[in-house]
């Protein structure tokens, strides 16, 4: 570390700067665009939860690396070692949550429980 | 001399991973917050459709309105970094500015929230009303109360650097302090998008 010619402390700050300004000019293009597209675009559903969804990830993405620094560890990167475990746990959390619990709804819907009394009826 | 200036060196460098590891204890701190957001998260997505006959979110959320909000935040997080890299020059009276301007937007952004929530529970729509509105006002309502103690330390840490200055322990507690602020608004993505968004196009 010591051996390298060290940045000097005035470009470092420019730097930083432009890192928070392109940081929080995106977040708000990015917020505006998912706004726009959840108040005026007329589309499927679901694609519009998919779109909205990826703008979401980019916004944290952005807003991971401008402003939480995440790309400028030095050494053993711990900090995205921890995140990603984090976003392990996270996806496992969320997307286990909705897969059981719609897997329930559907095998406890109406039909499905009534279809189930008459099979058992016939036999 | 030269061991003077070596042993100064060690000690800067002691002083130097000391403060890494602080940040990156907190960091872990804020990941298993993250969890804690996650199941909040996970509990909304499950249970947002049983509205129990009352309200579904495309019939209560104002978007404009939370679109206000989120920049309140948005703005408040891009000015704890100015006044991050403030405390970075010394400059004590800029840090003092940027905190104060990032402390009224924080501010702003509560008042509006707790606003909505008086709106909503006025309506007869409280946490009471259905299993939708108990996940949603537990969701949005933690993020509130993270915001809460994020102010209430960023008032106190304004009162340290006022009274005492930047010394290496504040300046290292600033940095601490602007993770937690970044992070709320990283939160904040989500909410906005899973709640507010997805619930205006009634999903």
């Amino acid at each position: 570390m010591s051996s390298k010619p060290l940045v000097s402390d005035h470009d470092e700050q420019q730097l930083s700067y432009g890192r928070y300004t392109a940081g929080f000019l995106v977040s708000i293009g990015l917020t505006f665009c998912a706004y726009w597209i959840a108040t005026h675009v007329n589309a499927d559903r679901n694609l519009l939860a998919i779109i909205l969804a990826l703008l979401a990830i980019t916004q944290f993405a952005v807003q991971m690396i401008l402003f939480l620094h995440i790309s400028e560890e030095r050494g053993p990167r711990w900090r995205l070692a921890a995140a990603c475990f984090m976003l392990c746990v996270v996806l496992i959390l969320v997307g286990g949550s909705i897969w059981i619990m719609n897997n329930l709804n559907y095998r406890m819907s109406p039909q499905q429980v009534l279809q189930y009394m008459q099979s058992q009826d016939n036999l | 001399m030269s061991t003077a200036t070596e042993a100064n060196g060690i000690e800067i460098r002691r002083e130097r991973e000391a403060t890494e590891k602080t940040v990156f204890g907190f960091w872990v701190y804020l990941m298993t917050d993250c969890v804690l957001f996650a199941s909040l998260f996970a509990v909304y997505a499950v249970i947002h459709g049983n509205t129990f006959g009352g309200p579904s979110g495309k019939d209560i959320f104002k978007l404009p309105y939370v679109l206000m909000e989120t920049f309140a935040l948005l703005t408040s997080s891009f000015t704890c970094g100015l006044a991050m890299l403030a405390a970075q020059r010394k400059a004590k009276r800029q840090v003092l500015f940027w905190l104060g301007v990032t402390f009224s937007l924080g501010l702003t952004f509560l008042c509006l929230e707790l606003n909505e929530f008086h709106h909503l529970t006025s309506e007869g729509n409280s946490w009471r009303r259905s299993g939708f509105l108990s996940s949603y006002f537990t969701l949005v309502g933690t993020h509130g109360l993270h915001i809460t103690f994020g102010l209430l330390w960023m008032a106190i840490m304004m009162i340290y650097i006022w009274k005492r200055g930047l010394t290496d322990t504040v300046r290292k507690r600033l940095t601490l302090l602007s993770l937690f602020w970044h992070f709320l608004d990283v939160i904040w993505i989500f909410i906005f998008t899973i709640v507010y968004l997805y619930g205006s196009i009634g999903l």
